[in-house]
């Protein structure tokens, strides 16, 4: 007769196999593999005799009065809680542009007719891409990291969480500018920073130790979807928006566009 | 728990939204020893259990305007709570491979032959003259799985996961998350058969 593996009866025991009626059919008439059933049975009856301690009644309030202090005001909107590290990092950044975008306004003003000044609209445009612009010299920051990182022969996982907490914290900033992309009605710009914002996500909630397959999934993606351009010729466009024609040379630029036709 | 907040984890949710962080308490005080239970049992401590509760609250409430209310409060948090706990072991493991050399180095790896990573745990068999002892063989037998493999069986055996609630957790797919929960089983036995069997376990697929 024929005995059911461990795996089988494992698979059994919890309810995940196609052929219940046939092991149990078996089961009937092996005593041997009744007593393999026993005998993994017991496993999980010595898993029950590892008991959790009771942390008490007030565990709930303890664990309150130890987080409280490190709570936020309100968890509802990103810019009342830019206390991580990295967004304060990244609100510094944001903070330091805006005041030299205002700082270059005021001094290059006299030249624009008061006819001609820029009204609210085309403030608040001004603000995104600026803002805008420096989240795509993070993101690109990130995509390089992951399309540069060494495989090394036989590494069984690769660590990627330093780059998948930044990540996450690149979701949350680029969703913000996506809805006020769409808010300021610049399609082509929400439309680019949806599709990063998709990637963005998948690498945020990759294992932080991947396989080198799955890495290698990953790595296609961002090349085959041709991600790295697109943020680098988005990030061009808004350099010049932002009135900085130093971008690339020409010679770059017909490259870029080039490669974003394919 | 806070005065007339009986109502369900989407008011505090809401509320907490809308700018009362009191009523985060509530929730913290509803699943807290949930999330702890699992923890301890990740992590084989109490110490250690405390700061992923701490950490996994704190998480859940810097993202909770993330949580779209589209799953159970307490499943999220107690996801949270698993992949920070994963991430704990993770470290711990790199921290003693570091201190002890790399011996153990890329355990947790799914290709991995189950059989080769069972370190023999017999123990002298005074030690293992009673049930506590076999408490904690079994707490030695759970710290040598690999941190997706306790995570599986946590979640299955004591939380009563189901098979894709486990996957989500281990970002993984259905399949290879019953494999996982079959090879911790199966290395539980193996680390625990000299106790309860008395004797080696049955090879894999024997056939007689």
């Amino acid at each position: 007769m024929k005995h059911r593996t461990e795996e089988e009866l494992i698979a059994y025991r919890e309810g995940e196999t196609k052929e219940r009626m046939e092991i149990t059919a078996h089961l009937k008439e092996c005593a041997e593999c009744r007593e393999e059933l026993a005998r993994i049975e017991s496993v999980f009856g010595a898993l029950d005799a590892m008991s959790v301690p009771d942390p008490g009644d007030g565990y709930g309030e303890r664990v309150w009065q130890r987080i409280a202090p490190k709570l936020g005001q309100r968890p509802t909107r990103w810019w009342e809680t830019p206390f991580l590290p990295q967004r304060l990092a990244a609100l510094g950044g944001v903070v330091a542009l805006l005041v030299l975008a205002f700082l270059a306004g005021r001094w290059t003003k006299p030249r624009i007719p008061v006819a001609d000044q820029p009204d609210a609209a085309k403030v608040r445009e001004r603000v995104l891409v600026v803002a805008v612009g420096e989240h795509l010299g993070r993101t690109e920051m990130v995509l390089m990291e992951l399309e540069n990182a060494p495989a090394q022969k036989g590494q069984k996982a690769i660590n990627i969480s330093e780059t998948e907490r930044r990540a996450e914290d690149l979701v949350e900033e680029n969703r913000l500018y996506r809805q006020t992309a769409l808010k300021e009605g610049d399609q082509a710009m929400a439309s680019m920073l949806d599709e990063l914002e998709r990637v963005l996500l998948d690498i945020a909630n990759s294992p932080e130790e991947v396989t080198p397959a799955a890495f290698e999934t990953i790595r296609k993606r961002i090349e085959q979807q041709g991600l790295l351009f697109k943020v680098r010729i988005v990030k061009q466009r808004l350099d010049e928006r932002k009135g900085k024609p130093d971008a690339k040379p020409a010679e770059n630029q017909a490259r870029d566009t080039e490669r974003k036709k394919v | 728990m806070a005065d007339g907040v009986e109502g369900s984890d989407a008011m505090a949710i809401e509320r907490t939204l809308a700018g009362d962080r009191d009523a985060y308490r509530v929730l913290v005080d509803r699943h807290s020893r949930t999330v702890y239970k699992m923890a301890y049992r990740m992590m084989g401590n109490a110490h250690d259990a405390d700061d992923i509760v701490q950490e996994s609250f704190l998480r859940a409430y810097q993202k909770l305007k993330q949580f779209a209310g589209n799953a159970n409060f307490g499943t999220w948090v107690y996801r949270i709570a698993a992949n920070y706990a994963i991430d704990r072991i993770r470290q711990r493991n790199a921290d003693e491979v570091r201190r002890e050399g790399p011996s153990r180095a890329g355990e947790d790896s799914l290709e991995v032959d189950p059989m080769s990573q069972v370190r023999d745990l017999s123990p002298s068999p005074e030690r293992l003259a009673g049930s506590s002892q076999l408490a904690e063989r079994m707490k030695a037998a759970l710290a040598e799985l690999s941190p997706a493999e306790r995570t599986a069986i946590v979640m299955r055996h004591w939380d009563g996961c189901g098979i894709e609630e486990i996957a989500t957790v281990l970002k993984s797919n259905s399949n290879a998350t019953k494999n996982t929960v079959f090879r911790a089983v199966q290395k539980l036995r193996r680390a625990l058969a000299p106790f309860l069997e008395g004797k080696e376990a049955r090879a894999m697929g024997t056939e007689g």
